[in-house]
């Protein structure tokens, strides 16, 4: 079967940033696909270079078996991209923006399946209402809609949920739901680690340029099995230290493979004379999976920083 | 590559509409502004300028003037202000993520902005003939057409250039200050380049923009300062260059696809 997104080997520099390191990557058709990553991570570029938008160095990305490059026609008809950016068009009504959308794809007349859209994602009683006049979470649905109106075959999602509120979110991603249950391949980028649990069937994380695991969701929390303590303590024992995943303040969070692990955490904590002022255990999630993948040591600050110093690439 | 389907139409439509929908400004203002520039310099200079050994009144030769200069700015500010509005407010990406050629993408810039130029071109006719009915009575009304239709779409891929490479209105803005406001107004648009001292004149012949004016004038009094065979070869080549220019501007991706 022809994959719905195949990628191989796709490179991309800007300037001293290797946005791209070599990516290689399958993505079948039906998928819920998660793309996770710090910022500046690549997970934007490589949607980039999946549109049509960023041309790789090196490498070949193929939609639905098309080439983004020699088959840029084909490719861009199986693609939706709901991009991050909350851009519009603000000459235009709902109902004109998603006309004229159609119309780039050689759809003259759409207006049943646009209607559908339309009512799918609650915009019917704004269709006639200029772009200026939306508010933000209606922009944000519009841009959906945008990405929709040529039945793509495979649809991405750029971080389609920053900003937006906990009820339109929920019906957001009902609604992607159905379009998966539909046959759509679905690929996501989210900052929400509980929303890639949920929804997503398979997940890559990419860090710096690569993908540093990729893997079912259901594998990746079992691989990543464990517990994380949570220790309020003035310091953690030196041998302990390469273990800490993330502090906040005077807490550390610190990764064990097995329960047994404990008892020696809680014997260096009393050889070196530690207080404890707080100890809790926690469940693996996919977000320790994530801070263990791409974050182990580095705390929020660091992160951020890395993000800013790569942003141009995102 | 480069093979013209459906999309382009569409684009050519949101193209018209997005003029349209703002036409006080991009067709009403233009045509205010060169009926006030026929007011002044007829009114200051009728009596004082004799252009074609006297065979035309200033008036009737401003007329044709200010209606090319109409369709070459009109034409300019389309698909420049277009673009880089699109560019600035992020929804330049509608156009790219669609399956768009390059061609697709040239053809309705262009042919929105020619549109746009001759609108306006027509309204300034429109309004001017009126103090110069004899204008209406064109010698030669082909190429009146071909220089209108030529000279449109030479600024509207200037400007289609001009707005794929500004990153900023300012930038954009200096290209129409320092480029295309002083070749329009220097190509002979107020006067004939035959009442210029002979280095100036010289100057003139290298201005295309002098061309397109001349040959346009042509047309309405079958006088002109140079042959209008001439100017035709010179704007047809001028236009067929901008327009590989700005073909393999839009394939090589630059500046809008990086």
């Amino acid at each position: 079967m022809t994959p719905a997104v195949e990628v191989v080997r796709v490179a991309r520099r800007f300037g001293r940033v290797q946005a791209l390191a070599g990516i290689d990557l399958t993505v079948a058709p039906g998928e819920f696909f998660g793309l996770l990553g710090p910022n500046g991570a690549g997970k934007t570029t490589l949607i980039s270079v999946l549109a049509g938008l960023v041309r790789p160095d090196g490498g070949t990305a193929r939609i639905m078996g098309h080439d983004v490059t020699t088959g840029y026609r084909e490719a861009r008809r199986a693609l939706g991209v709901v991009p991050q950016e909350l851009v519009l068009d603000p000459f235009f009504t709902v109902r004109e923006t998603l006309a004229i959308q159609s119309g780039y794809f050689g759809l003259a007349r759409n207006d049943d399946w646009i209607d559908e859209i339309l009512h799918h994602l609650d915009l019917t009683a704004k269709a006639n209402a200029n772009m200026r006049s939306l508010s933000g979470g209606m922009k944000r649905r519009v841009l959906v809609a945008q990405a929709l109106v040529h039945r793509p075959p495979v649809i991405v999602l750029d971080e389609p949920t920053a900003g937006v509120d906990v009820e339109l979110r929920q019906h957001l991603w009902s609604f992607i739901r159905k379009l998966n249950a539909d046959g759509h391949t679905i690929i996501l980028t989210t900052h929400y680690l509980e929303e890639a649990e949920a929804l997503c069937a398979r997940i890559a994380m990419m860090k710096a340029g690569r993908i540093v695991a990729l893997d079912t969701t259901q594998n990746l929390l079992s691989r990543f099995a464990g517990l994380t303590v949570r220790l309020g303590a003035a310091r953690v024992p030196l041998a302990w230290q390469p273990r800490v995943l993330r502090h906040e303040g005077s807490v550390h969070f610190i990764g064990l493979d097995r329960y047994d692990e404990l008892e020696d955490l809680l014997r260096a904590l009393r050889v070196e004379g530690v207080a404890i002022d707080e100890l809790a255990l926690e469940e693996t999630d996919l977000e320790q999976v994530f801070l263990r993948l791409v974050g182990r040591g580095v705390d929020a600050g660091a992160d951020a920083a890395a993000g800013r110093g790569a942003g141009g690439a995102s | 590559m480069t093979t013209l389907r459906g999309g382009w139409r569409t684009l050519l439509y949101k193209e018209l509409l997005r003029f349209w929908k703002v036409s006080f400004q991009t067709i009403a203002a233009p045509v205010l502004t060169a009926l006030l520039y026929l007011l002044i310099f007829s009114h200051v200079l009728e009596a004082h300028v004799a252009v074609f050994d006297g065979r035309v009144r200033y008036t009737a030769f401003l007329i044709p003037g200010l209606v090319m200069m109409s369709v070459l700015q009109n034409s300019f500010a389309n698909s420049s202000s277009s673009l880089i509005q699109s560019k600035i407010n992020g929804n330049i990406i509608f156009v790219l993520l669609p399956p768009l050629s390059p061609l697709d993408l040239y053809v309705a810039y262009v042919a929105g902005a020619m549109v746009r130029g001759l609108v306006v071109g027509l309204g300034v006719f429109a309004i001017t003939v009126w103090f110069e009915p004899s204008t209406l009575f064109l010698a030669n009304p082909g190429w009146v057409l071909a220089f209108a239709l030529l000279g449109s779409c030479i600024l509207a891929t200037m400007g289609l250039i001009a707005g794929i490479w500004a990153d900023k209105f300012d930038q954009l803005a200096a290209f129409q200050n320092f480029i295309i406001v002083p070749a329009t107004f220097l190509s002979g648009v107020f006067y004939s380049i035959k009442s210029l001292p002979p280095f100036w004149q010289a100057l003139s012949h290298a201005n295309p923009f002098f061309y397109m004016i001349d040959g346009f004038r042509y047309g309405f009094f079958g006088l002109s300062d140079v042959p209008p065979l001439g100017s035709l070869l010179v704007v047809g080549a001028f236009c067929l260059a901008l327009m590989l220019a700005a073909l393999a501007l839009l394939k090589s991706g630059w500046k809008l696809r990086s």
